[in-house]
């Protein structure tokens, strides 16, 4: 009985688990995964201190624990909340949360420019992912959003202030990963800005990966900055021998053919660099920007993605098609009669059938 | 006119300085608590009653108690001096005029809570106050008062005073304390609070300059005797910094039995308002709480006088009720502009909005934008609704109350001035050159309120 370790129960979306004392909610939600998880911008769990900042992960306490079950007043940001023994939280099953949670990312989308085909982290940014879950279609914001020169840190990153959501990671990464922090938040309120002190080069072994844990199109990769759409690109698992203290050695190779266009640290399932041996796993300059050689790495296979993420699109020659219940369900009729386009459409003159022509209908189907 | 406890003595000459501070009978509280426990202290200071005057209202003596007490770790004691809210000058008053009861209400307080190293941070525009407050200091220090072993009784403190570099933030308690260790005055995430870890992680105590000021008296005079002045749970007395359309501007210390409406017309306080105008509305509490109208803020919704004191300024929560907040009183008579006032609040938060939490960061700057363009008579009906919906949306979902503070004066107006902003809407080119003025409240309405 000597090493047993004890639990406290948390009932999160009317689902119980047991987790150590001292679990955020956060990650308590994350042992559950999928929709229970709220999201999560600015915290990162491998970076101390970070968190609480982007109101995204807010929760709803309907009972703070069994000693005390009364609900906690406010929404509570769920990755700086540790858990208590008996306490029940309500995520997608609280209005209330929904509301604000679409209210924040309203606000976060304020002045973020809505250009992803022209920003370089379209596909794998997680302030598109949050949007397109929880936000909304429209915006009610009729001013001009706020811009800013881009700008260069060093010769490798890329500072586009215009993206940035001012989650304040990558400052922690340079307090925590790197020992000297050259960069932060200049001013504060809406004209806050992630900048060097006038215009300084960030050199350090480990800035690279202020890359890695930016959420939003910020700060990029100038070796790799427009020079491929990550959906084109097949990411494999590799590692190499480094001899930078302090690097695991361990990343992802982001391959089209053989060439290597980018090299990242391994991410997990929540967007975070994967930790092995309970260490996280950053990467050093010289394995990101310049070993881009597929010979000075040893590849383990590809890389496990999210079947959901754009990523994974084009990358298997068979997909595997869903079952179509809808002509089941329909009684045999095809999907394509469903919606009578004809009444939506004064260009398609009713006398012609969709149904009755076997292919892709064309302009000179309707010439006739 | 009430008791005055902390500006009886606030216009002796010469009461500035040490000598003069004495003869008045200055530092007689630190003579009577030095011979005291600090239990008894904290239990004398929460007998009276007393409450937090920067703004919360937050029991003095409880928030003490919370202190936590862990072996070998140094404890603080922080004043808060970065008085920053607009309409608010009562520290200022007593930290000019009478700068020794500030100190002497330190050493009190820190020899009851074991603080052996006790901060004033004070705004970085009171500057000359900060030097008059360091000159006190510096008499104190020589007369034996504070420094090694203060009047023989083994209790060292020092006291030393920081000054801010211009932010309504560092008022926020924890940002205060980020700013005093040398950081970005970024508010922390509570829990941990203050009470558990504080300034360079140690348990540390925030109190406002008047909370710290009014337990001299409560030292000298004993509990008992400050709790019978006030009502209820409002004991004591209270600085009012009383401002806007009234003929008398000025600080007044008042017990807190008195009316609302005899505070503003009364020739003892305010004096009435200038030039034989009405009243329109008034902020009881300092830029952040809820504006109320003339009749509400007269009655209460029930119909009863409305006093001055925390819990009849509160009476009707926010649907028809205001706070007492820092004690900033500020007054507007018929021809002043709800609008173009609750644009002046909303470019005040914007400009402070620290920056670090999204729905403060962003919607005060939107709430700005649509206010200004309210103003400017180019506004849409549809506007007012976002302006609620994006306050509701702010309000309570922030680290800090500064989106809470943000966000009240914004829903008050609406709400109780929906009449006013609709009509800047219609009419677009009337709004730039005539005034609303008083038409749409001759008699106490009944206002429908939506939940928050």
């Amino acid at each position: 009985m000597a090493d047993e370790t004890k639990t406290i129960k948390v009932t999160i979306d009317n689902i119980t688990l047991d987790v150590a004392p001292g679990t955020t909610i956060l990650n308590a939600a994350r042992e559950i995964g999928g929709d229970v998880t709220p999201p999560a911008m600015c915290y990162y769990s491998k970076l101390e201190g970070s968190g609480g900042k982007c109101r995204t992960c807010l929760v709803e306490v309907a009972a703070g624990s069994t000693a005390d079950p009364r609900p906690m007043p406010k929404l509570v940001a769920s990755c700086r909340t540790t858990v208590m023994d008996g306490m029940v939280v309500k995520n997608i099953t609280s209005e209330k949360v929904k509301d604000a949670r679409n209210g924040v990312v309203e606000f976060l989308l304020l002045n973020h420019p809505l250009d992803c085909p022209i920003c370089d982290q379209a596909g794998e940014c997680h302030l598109q992912d949050l949007g397109y879950e929880h936000g909304k279609e429209g915006t009610r914001y009729q001013f001009a959003r706020r811009t800013f020169k881009k700008e260069d840190l060093g010769p490798y990153i890329q500072l586009h202030m215009t993206r940035c959501i001012l989650c304040y990671r990558c400052t922690y990464v340079a307090d925590q990963i790197t020992n000297k922090r050259v960069h932060g938040v200049v001013d504060r309120g809406d004209h806050a800005a992630i900048s060097t002190y006038i215009s300084k080069a960030i050199e350090n072994d480990f800035s690279g990966n202020m890359i890695d844990v930016c959420p939003v199109g910020a700060l990029t990769d100038k070796t790799f900055r427009f020079k491929n759409r990550v959906w084109f690109t097949k990411p494999v698992d590799a590692h190499r021998t480094c001899d930078t203290p302090g690097c695991c050695g361990k990343a992802t190779l982001w391959l089209r053919g053989d060439e290597v266009f980018r090299v990242t640290a391994r991410k997990d399932p929540w967007g975070e660099v994967q930790s092995f041996d309970g260490k996280p796993g950053w990467i050093c300059n010289t394995c990101r920007f310049e070993t881009k050689q597929t010979s000075s790495w040893t590849i383990e296979g590809l890389t496990t993605i999210s079947r959901h993420s754009v990523v994974g699109a084009n990358k298997y020659k068979t997909l595997e098609k869903p079952n179509e219940t809808v002509q089941k369900v329909m009684h045999g009729v095809s999907p394509k009669l469903l919606m009578d386009i004809h009444s939506v459409s004064d260009v398609n003159k009713p006398s012609i059938h969709l149904s009755e022509i076997d292919r892709a209908a064309n302009s000179n189907d309707f010439k006739k | 006119m009430g008791r005055k406890l902390l500006l009886e003595k606030a216009h002796v000459e010469g009461i500035r300085h040490f000598d003069v501070y004495r003869r008045e009978g200055g530092y007689r509280s630190v003579e009577k608590a030095l011979k005291m426990t600090p239990d008894a202290i904290v239990e004398e200071v929460k007998k009276s009653g007393l409450r937090g005057r920067g703004g919360a209202g937050f029991p003095t003596g409880m928030k003490w108690s919370f202190l936590a007490k862990p072996e070998g770790t140094p404890r603080y004691l922080v004043c808060n001096a970065d008085e920053s809210e607009p309409g608010t000058f009562k520290d200022r008053y007593l930290m000019e005029f009478i700068p020794h009861l500030l100190i002497e209400g330190m050493i009190v307080s820190s020899f009851a809570l074991g603080s052996n190293t006790s901060y004033i941070y004070i705004r970085g525009e009171y500057d000359w106050i900060a030097d008059i407050l360091e000159a006190a200091i510096a008499e104190a220090k020589q007369n034996g008062w504070l420094g090694k072993n203060i009047q023989g009784s083994g209790f060292d403190c020092e006291l030393y005073v920081q000054r801010g570099a211009g932010a309504y933030i560092c008022g926020e308690e924890t940002a205060l304390l980020e700013s005093l260790e040398g950081k970005r005055g970024n508010p922390r995430i509570k829990p941990p609070f203050p009470a558990v870890k504080g300034l360079w992680g140690c348990p540390t105590v925030v109190n406002n300059v008047e909370t710290l000021a009014a337990v001299v008296p409560i030292i000298n005079e004993g509990a008992e005797q400050y709790a019978s002045i006030g009502i209820g749970r409002s004991t004591g007395t209270k600085l009012i910094s009383a401002c806007g359309n009234i003929n008398k501007p000025g600080i007044y210390e008042i017990d807190m039995t008195i009316s609302v409406e005899e505070f503003i017309f009364s020739d003892e306080y305010c004096g009435g308002i200038p030039n034989g105008k009405k009243l329109k509305a008034c902020i009881p509490g300092g830029s952040s709480v809820p504006i109320l109208p003339a009749n509400l803020l007269l009655t209460t919704a029930k119909g009863e006088k409305r006093l001055m004191n925390y819990e009849s300024l509160s009476d009707g929560g926010f649907a028809t009720g205001s706070m007492m907040g820092s004690g900033g009183f500020i007054v507007l008579d018929e021809d002043q502009c709800i609008v173009k006032h609750t644009y002046t609040l909303a470019r005040f938060y914007r400009h402070e909005s620290c920056g670090q939490c999204s729905p403060c960061r962003e919607g005060t700057g939107w709430m700005e934008k649509i206010l200004l363009n309210i103003e400017n008579g180019k506004g849409k009906m549809s506007d007012i609704d976002l302006l609620w919906d994006i306050q509701r949306k702010i309000e309570g979902n922030t680290i800090c109350p500064l989106g809470d503070a943000a966000a009240w004066p914004v829903a008050a107006a609406i709400r109780h001035f929906r009449d006013e902003f609709e009509w800047h809407v219609n009419n677009p080119e009337k709004c730039l050159t005539e005034n609303f003025g008083l038409r749409h409240y001759a008699d106490p309405i009944h206002v429908p309120v939506e939940k928050n």
